[in-house]
């Protein structure tokens, strides 16, 4: 029995939301391990919601907006992307291979292509295996950690063998 | 906060039911918090399933809806009028997706019903925090500013004008009529153009719902739809309008030259006086003369006051000065037409180096009967052409300046080739990439045109010349060019070279755009709405564009695009009031701490920053709800109605409560 994973999915209301109900209308097929969130811009999307996602359960977030130049409200969808990189490029501190986040433009009129993003990013997350959020921050750290001096602990026990 | 919830599962006959478990679908959702009730019905959306809803709402057993069916995208503003209907805030209902976005395109039945439970338990935590929202209404002015007094300009005023609504219009020349009032003829009917357009400036002038603002610009708008306050700068005439009769005397007598008198034929061009007292073609509206200060020697050297001492009417005031005035109008429309491109920065044409190579514009202006020729056609030296060139695409269809087509060149070259067969005995040599003869009566107007003996060569002119290398080509100008339809490079020798300059948008349209708060593509033109089903309006509810300044075209669609401005704006006044987006953004007073990130992310300008509290505010009545400004503010302090933080959180962690 392959892992299933869980996908949060945040599609903006008017490009890659009406996207994917594109894709429903079509009656094209694609991997069900995605569960959307609604909102009006990705430009709404703060890194919070991608954190709480991961946090909650998920094993993998795919953000979805409107192609540049084409946003509802003209620049959205360039601050999502702003936002995105600084976070792909902070998450592996806490753990999280950046892989498991991704951010793809979707047009209304391409509903063939959400379907497409869904079946690619839910086999790619189902590679990397369950999300395990590390348990401190040490361990998370540890192999890029700079050592000053030994991994010895409180107790006298050797860190690196906890 | 105790709420009910009441969850309506739609079978939407087999499209839900035939794919996901409606029982287990009910059976789940009566578990989840919150829910005081949960039903299902073959049609959520129809009469009988409204019902439903309605009389849960009315018994009082449901205080908050959430509709489990198709995408809201589809139904939410039924189920909006539903609750409405009902008694409860309309804002207080989330629809669950599990038709689009679920039966529809998954394949087995259990994994639909599993994302149908997830979907429905994230609709049910987002909904019991959601808060009611009260729908903003604004009302409309009459009043309409309209920018521009060229024929897209007048069209629309006159419009709105007749359908007894005040019009101002603003135009900075002394005159309106635009280009058109530059043109001899106009393609493919060859009418004069003068002839169509002063009656419809007369009108203008004369309509008592129009408020007539000449030699004026737009200098601040405030405000948003239905209630903007602008303000105008009527820039100063030196001549009293209310005095002033059109006598003449004035330039008749000045001695200032605005326009050399001198010179060779193609420099004196002009269609009104060359003086420096003047009114740029004579029949213009109002029939008020202006000073231009550059060349006027009073201005200039404090001498002469000729002027002043023939007015009969003591119209001369040479101590007017530039005038603010303020109005309050419900629409704007943006009308200011286009500028044409300056040939001159293209080295090898010459434009500007050698003489007889002239512009489009230029060989208008020499066509007008009432123009410094009288209409002919001449050389600079006052010589009637042996040959003219006529080259097509200057400026446009070039990645070096504009990729553009700009869409009337074909045929007003068109238009040249028959005007100089008509009063010139002239060769003509047209040269083309392609014959753009789109609309109606031209490709007729073309066929004409290829049986007067005009000869037509497709190719790019590589360059203008006076060197000869050959007896025939002394004293001319040779055009080398590749006859791509012959397979050879050509050499031909003209007298005249017309210029076929690409169109531009005009000087001053980005400020413009900036002040009435839309914007400017990459080409320069102003960006519309959408661009096949919204092309008069833009992202900016209030302000439309119409005629050259939202993209080159010819005069029937310019008055085409007008009309269905005065159409939308019409429609805006005779709604009086309009609703505007209820889910905004609000800014925390206590919470902000007047960083000011936000005021610069809004694509509306919708923040403004309070100085004295420090703190950033939102106006309702510009923000769209995007909610850019509420992801990007460090203190937190923002929040986006409909779309709050705690909402999103809480329907993520429905969506993931089964995979703890």
């Amino acid at each position: 029995m392959s892992f299933e994973p869980k996908i949060v999915g945040f599609l903006c209301n008017w490009c890659s939301y009406t996207g994917a109900d594109l894709a429903g209308t079509a009656r094209i097929k694609y991997a069900p391990n995605i569960r959307t969130v609604r909102v009006m811009c990705s430009g709404r999307i703060e890194p919070v919601f991608v954190i709480k996602a991961l946090y909650e359960g998920a094993d993998g977030v795919l953000i979805a907006g409107c192609h540049p130049g084409d946003c509802h409200y003209q620049e959205g969808n360039y601050k999502a992307l702003r936002r995105y990189k600084l976070l792909k490029a902070i998450l592996p501190e806490y753990g999280v291979e950046p892989e498991r986040i991704r951010l793809e433009w979707v047009a209304a009129s391409e509903g063939d292509r959400f379907a497409k993003i869904v079946n690619e990013f839910t086999e790619q997350v189902r590679k990397l295996g369950p999300l395990e959020i590390k348990k401190s921050l040490y361990e998370s750290m540890k192999d890029d950690a700079v050592r000053h001096e030994e991994p010895i602990g409180k107790n006298g026990e050797n860190l690196d063998e906890a | 906060m105790s709420v009910r919830v009441g969850v309506y599962v739609c079978h939407c006959g087999t499209n839900i039911a035939g794919k996901i478990d409606i029982d287990e679908v009910v059976r789940f959702s009566e578990g989840l918090e919150n829910v005081a009730l949960v039903r299902e019905y073959k049609f959520m959306c129809s009469d009988p399933g409204q019902a439903l809803i309605q009389k849960d709402i009315e018994e009082g057993k449901v205080d908050r809806v959430v509709v489990a069916s198709c995408s809201p995208l589809m139904h939410e503003s039924t189920f909006r009028s539903v609750c409405e209907r009902s008694g409860i805030n309309p804002y207080l209902l989330t629809m669950a997706n599990i038709r689009e976005q679920c039966s529809w395109v998954h394949v087995d039945a259990e994994d639909s019903t599993d994302k149908a439970k997830d979907l429905i338990s994230a609709a049910v935590s987002r909904t019991s925090l959601l808060e009611p929202l009260e729908k903003r209404v604004v009302s409309i002015n009459p009043r309409t500013l309209v920018i521009g007094g060229g024929i897209a300009g007048i069209q629309v005023a006159l419009d709105l004008a007749d359908a007894g609504k005040e019009v101002v219009l603003v135009e900075r020349e002394p005159s309106i009529g635009g280009h058109m009032a530059k043109f001899d003829k106009t393609f493919p009917t060859l009418d004069c153009s003068a002839c169509i357009l002063t009656p419809r400036m007369v009108s203008v002038g004369q309509n008592p719902n129009i408020e007539l603002l000449t030699y004026s610009e737009l200098d601040e708008v405030n405000g948003y739809v239905g209630n903007f306050e602008v303000k105008i700068r009527k820039k100063a005439r030196y001549v009293d309008p209310e005095l002033c009769n059109g006598c003449g005397m004035c330039w008749e007598k000045c001695p200032g030259t605005r326009v050399p008198r001198k010179g060779n034929a193609h420099e004196k061009l002009s269609l009104g006086p060359t003086s420096s007292i003047y009114m740029p073609f004579m029949q213009a509206v109002p029939a008020v003369p202006v000073i231009d200060k550059d060349s006027c020697i009073y201005f200039q050297k404090d001498k002469c006051r000729i002027c002043e001492k023939v007015c009969e009417r003591n119209a001369i005031k040479y101590d007017m000065v530039d005038e603010i005035v303020e109005y309050e109008v419900g629409n704007i429309v943006i009308a200011t037409g286009f500028k044409t491109f300056d040939p001159g920065i293209i080295k090898r044409y010459k434009y500007g180096v050698l003489p007889n190579v002239m512009t489009s514009l230029e060989f208008e202006v020499m066509n007008c009967a009432a123009g410094s020729t009288g209409g002919s056609i001449v050389m600079a030296d006052g010589r009637e052409p042996e040959s003219i060139a006529i080259v097509h695409c200057v400026g446009s269809r070039d990645n070096n300046y504009h990729e553009y087509c700009s869409r009337v060149c074909c045929m007003y070259a068109l238009k040249y080739a028959h005007l100089i067969k008509e009063k010139t005995k002239a060769e003509v040599y047209d040269f083309y990439i392609d014959m753009r003869c789109f609309g109606k009566g031209y490709e007729e107007f073309y066929d004409r045109l290829l049986g007067e003996d005009v000869r037509f060569v497709r190719g790019k002119v590589a360059e203008i010349t006076n060197v000869p290398i050959h007896e025939s080509e002394k004293d001319k100008l040779i055009l080398t060019v590749e006859d791509t339809l012959l397979g050879a490079v050509r050499r031909i020798p003209t007298d005249m070279v017309v210029l076929c300059t690409a169109l531009e948008a005009p000087d001053g349209l980005p400020d413009i755009a900036k002040m009435c708060n839309v914007s400017v593509g990459k080409d320069g033109f102003i960006i519309e709405k959408h661009p096949k089903l919204g092309p008069v309006a833009t992202a900016t509810d209030g302000v439309f564009v119409a005629g050259g300044s939202q993209s080159p075209k010819d005069i029937p669609d310019t008055v085409a695009q007008a009309s269905a401005v005065s159409s939308a704006v019409l429609s805006m006044i005779t709604r009086e009031k309009i609703e505007i987006e209820a889910a905004t953004a609000e800014i925390d007073e206590d919470r902000c701490c007047g960083c000011r990130i936000c005021n610069t992310l809004c694509p509306y300008l919708a923040i403004k920053f309070d100085v004295e509290k420090n703190v950033s505010v939102v106006n309702e009545a510009l923000c769209k709800g995007c909610g850019t400004c509420v992801a990007a503010c460090p203190s937190n302090a923002i929040t986006a109605k409909h779309f709050e933080n705690r909402q999103i959180l809480a329907e993520i962690e429905g969506i993931l409560s089964a995979a703890k």
